[in-house]
């Protein structure tokens, strides 16, 4: 592996023993060598690439050095970007080029870092395995006969074979944290308001948010503090949020007197026996370090993924209305009529998995059935969160497994989109109560990465880091690499 | 046996602010197509609403300038339905819980009375863009300048009993509206439209089956699209057939409405909480200060002006129909203080009436309320007859000379000197031998011949009170 984490480069940099130009170029070739076997990522243009790191390198020659000064981060295809295309994986939007940056990636090049290119995902987020996407599947490095999870597979692949030191993936139902986990790196998912949507493809509004996928804690911790922050142009970005040191919350490396609930809803028959094994061991391992485990109770965790695949798809069948082929985007030949033009654009243009959620969404949503499904659905919502806001007063921090399984193989599930689903059981009730969530390798079952999770209340993701930081300074997992891409594992 | 009409109103209103409702985009009429669009009211992947905090604070005013509640926090919901001029594929509307609710407009009756129509509630939402079919071989043109300009649909409880009740309570809110400053409210730009909901009924019955008049922008029009739908259902039901809910549009061409879509075909909109926005809360404290800086409204002024100013109620109503107007005449009567009633009458009949036919607005009045005041007090003071005013009031219109030198140049200034009275009155009579010798044999009414005969003498200059008097005097020899 080129370097272990982005700090490593960062001190290099810093040092001067390497400059961002070699450290682009060592990525570049490291995708020329591994990105046809993977097809994790979908757009890489390497000149502009270099351009960003020259300019960089010529930025630290004549000022300070920014947080993520030459540091190269790719981007799943779901934020815009003025460069390059921005198609969300989707036929609909193919070669859509959008006329602004998203607000997080003006940050990131505010701080200073080398956009590399885009990374392939589930058409429109939706999936947990990269299998949906219309630029074909993505790979595991763990074995490419296996999905890397979804819906930011790409940025979660990439990382993992070290394609790219970091990536930016978004998390509406599990996104960053499921693939994290099924490919052996590190996702966190902020609290939900934490950081901007502007400029990031509407899936569900009141779920999706966005954060880093890498290979250490402390370097998802740089990136967040680069991304996050109120966005006047964005209203459901808090404006009056606590301000984290994101880096401090990583040095606080003790456990002590940590209270760490484990939740009995997510330890539960049926799950991979391995699977739990290496959980257990890893809370047994956070009690060995001071840590107190408390056995806690979230009573309505069983209804999150019924809740969650009525809201999401409701929102989703708004947010996807605008995708009619009148302004932009896919537009059939020839149209008969309006009415032609509008389902012959969409019908080509969407792939099925997004087809099945947009009906779903306007089925939960009509009138007659609003009441049962919707309004229902919203009604778990609160008490999701109530089981949370409950489940903190006892807890600090709530560690579980991030997935129930290991990741499957390509084509295992497609035809059965409602096991598929339960991929993301332990991942969704994070994003219906808006808390931060946290994905880590904990071991590895059957040779697969396992993932533990971290959940913390609201707006305290120093909690989870510091969790997160302490036990990976106390494992060996997060170092592991895939071997067949150059790792040691 | 006799039908009752029932009709219910909903009036969307474009709100003046400079900015769209949900991005920065400037809201002027009649530029160039899109060219006031940007990536949020285009519906462009990843951009989100913020709201305009302006169009909030015009619509609380108008709710509680018809005494509504104001609900302290209100939601915003997404109205879903296709259509090429609607970018996002839906609108931003407020469903569930609008800002405004439970107010009403008093309209007056024939009989100088005054009935109360309920207003069901007010809330804000965004306009969509326009589409342009006409001379366009065969395709269609979408201009998205409008999408996103923010709305107030005021919604009317099924309170009118006739058109002539719906006219009256649309005039009302459209001047309440332009009193407020919180909308043009100029229904030739389509910034103040209504829909209309019609039905019929046998007195006393439950309500009937409705149509829905869509977006109609001219009260002529309204009143007769609601006459025609009364008659066109009372015939369907005295024929023994049945009204069928539907939208229906009317054509001021050929005066008659035609369906639109049924319900069968009606959309069903989807309504949902739209994640994009937090709840709107205000704070009573915001709602007091916008309430503290409400004007004096229509109704209150006009009544202040009756009883301060001893105005007829229709003079008063006249005076009142702007805000703008209002405060032009209490200027007029500060410099006249003398005699409201003439102001009122000079302002009413004689300024108005010419800016009328001149097509200006009152804002365009060459003559300023110091300048009428002036005039009014050469009446007053009696240097010129109210005859002679008019005239000097036509050269003040003109030019910007000053009142006095006006009735120097045309010579107008008014005779009140008895020698010179009398002078005129002797020559009259003289010339006149029968009519002298009629009146002393007792036709009183010869006097007015008197009058017309000595003031054009005098070129209109003579002072009529003065010659009256003298008139009296010499005559009886």
């Amino acid at each position: 592996m080129p370097f272990s984490s982005l700090s490593e480069i960062q001190s290099r940099l810093s040092s001067g023993e390497t400059t961002a130009v070699e450290v682009a170029k060592l990525y570049l070739d490291r995708i020329a060598s591994y990105n046809d076997e993977l097809n994790a990522f979908v757009h890489i243009d390497p000149t502009h690439v270099l351009a960003q790191a020259e300019a960089s390198d010529k930025y630290r020659s004549e000022h300070d050095a920014r947080p993520l000064e030459g540091l190269p981060i790719a981007v799943k295809d779901i934020f815009c970007t003025q460069d390059g295309p921005t198609q969300c994986c989707s036929n609909i939007l193919k070669d859509f080029h959008a006329p602004y940056d998203a607000e997080v990636i003006t940050k990131l090049k505010e701080a200073g870092a080398v956009l590399v290119g885009k990374t392939n995902m589930d058409e429109f987020a939706m999936g947990s395995s990269t299998e949906t996407s219309a630029f074909g599947v993505c790979r595991n490095p763990w074995d490419t006969e296996r999905i890397p999870g979804g819906s930011s597979g790409g940025s979660a692949a990439a990382v993992a074979a070290a394609l790219t030191p970091a990536a930016l993936g978004t998390d509406t139902g599990g996104s960053i944290r499921q693939p994290a986990s099924l490919t052996g790196i590190t996702g966190l998912k902020p609290t939900y308001g934490r950081v901007s949507r502007r400029g990031i493809i509407a899936f569900a509004s009141s779920l999706d948010q966005a954060g880093p996928m890498t290979r250490t804690v402390k370097d998802c911790a740089m990136i967040t503090a680069a991304i996050s922050g109120h966005d006047p142009r964005d209203a459901t970005s808090v404006s009056d949020a606590p301000v984290i040191d994101w880096l401090s919350a990583c040095e606080s490396r003790d456990m002590k007197g940590l209270k760490i609930g484990k939740p009995k809803e997510y330890f539960v028959d049926g799950m991979d026996a391995e699977v739990r094994a290496s959980v257990e061991a890893a809370l047994k391992k956070c009690e060995e370090l001071g840590a107190e485990i408390i056995d806690i109770s979230l009573p309505n965790t069983e209804y999150a993924i019924a809740a969650y695949y009525v809201i999401a798809p409701s929102e989703a069948s708004a947010n996807l209305s605008r995708y009619d082929g009148v302004r932009f985007g896919h537009r059939c030949e020839d149209p008969e009529d309006l009415l032609d033009m509008y389902t012959r654009s969409r019908d080509e243009g969407f792939g099925s998995e997004v087809k099945r959620r947009i009906l779903t969404g306007a089925f939960a949503l009509s009138s007659g059935y609003y009441d049962a499904y919707y309004l229902k659905a919203q009604q778990v919502r609160t008490l999701i969160q109530q089981d949370f806001t409950a489940a903190f007063e006892q807890v600090d921090v709530i560690a579980t497994p991030t997935s129930p399984i290991t990741a499957f193989k390509l084509g295992e599930k497609t035809d059965d989109p409602l096991t598929m689903y339960l991929s993301d059981i332990f991942t969704i009730a994070v994003n219906l109560a808006g808390l931060p969530g946290l994905s880590q390798p904990c071991g590895f079952a059957q040779n697969l990465p396992v993932g533990l999770q971290w959940i913390g209340p609201a707006w305290r993701e120093d909690t989870v880091l510091s969790a997160a930081s302490a036990y990976e300074a106390a494992t060996e997992w997060s170092r592991r690499s895939p071997a067949a891409f150059g790792g040691e594992s | 046996m006799s039908w009752e009409i029932v009709i219910g109103l909903e009036v969307h209103c474009q709100l003046n602010t400079d900015t769209k409702a949900f991005c920065g985009c400037s809201t002027q009429f009649g530029a160039e197509p899109n060219t006031q669009t940007c990536p949020v009211c285009l519906g462009m992947p990843g951009q989100l609403p913020v709201l305009n905090t302006v169009a909030v604070d015009k619509t609380i005013l108008t709710g509680l300038a018809i005494n509504a509640h104001i609900n302290l926090e209100s939601k915003f919901d997404r109205k879903n339905y296709f259509y090429p001029d609607l970018p996002k594929g839906y609108q931003i509307s407020q469903f569930a819980v609008p800002i405004v609710e439970g107010g009403y407009i008093d309209i007056p009756t024939k009989d100088g009375g005054e009935k109360r129509l309920g207003v069901t509630r007010i809330h804000m939402e965004e306009d969509a863009g326009k589409s342009m079919h006409e001379g366009l071989d065969a395709v269609s043109h979408i201009d998205l300048n409008r999408s996103g300009v923010p709305l107030m649909e005021i919604v009317s409880e099924p309170d009118m009993r006739s058109a002539d009740e719906a006219i009256a309570y649309l005039k009302q809110l459209h001047q309440l509206i332009r009193f407020l400053g919180v909308s043009g409210a100029d229904m030739e730009k389509g910034q103040f439209r209504c829909d209309a909901n019609v039905s019929v009924r046998r007195p006393g019955e439950p309500f009937g089956t409705r149509t829905e008049m869509k977006n109609m922008n001219s009260f002529r029009f309204i009143k007769q699209a609601i006459e025609f739908e009364v008659l066109r259902q009372i015939e369907i039901i005295e024929d023994g057939g049945e009204v069928v809910q539907e939208s229906r549009l009317w054509d001021s061409v050929k005066c008659e409405s035609r369906s639109m879509r049924s319900k069968e075909e009606a959309h069903d909109y989807r309504y949902f909480p739209e994640p994009d926005l937090p709840p709107l809360r205000v704070s009573q404290q915001e709602v007091d200060a916008i309430k503290a800086g409400m004007p004096e409204l229509p109704g209150q002024l006009r009544k202040r002006f009756e009883t301060e100013f001893g105005l007829s109620s229709y003079d008063a109503d006249v005076l009142t129909q702007t805000l703008e107007s209002a405060a032009w005449y209490e200027s007029l009567v500060a410099a006249h203080p003398a005699d409201p009633k003439r102001c009122a009458n000079w302002m009413a009949n004689e300024l108005l009436g010419r800016l009328n036919d001149a097509g200006k607005e009152l804002s365009e009045s060459p003559v300023s309320a110091a300048r009428l005041a002036e005039l009014l007090n050469r009446i007053g003071d009696n240097t010129i007859s109210g005859k002679a005013a008019k005239d000097v009031f036509d050269a003040m219109m003109e030019s910007a000379d000053s009142v006095d030198a006006i009735i120097e140049a045309k010579g107008l200034k008014q005779v009140s000197d008895s020698g010179a009275i009398d002078t005129i009155i002797l020559e009259v009579m003289a010339a006149n031998p029968a009519q002298v010798e009629g009146y002393r044999g007792g036709k009183d009414k010869l006097l007015g011949f008197f009058v017309g005969q000595v003031m054009k003498a005098s070129r209109g200059k003579a002072n009529p009170g003065m010659v009256n008097q003298r008139l009296l005097e010499l005559l009886k020899g």
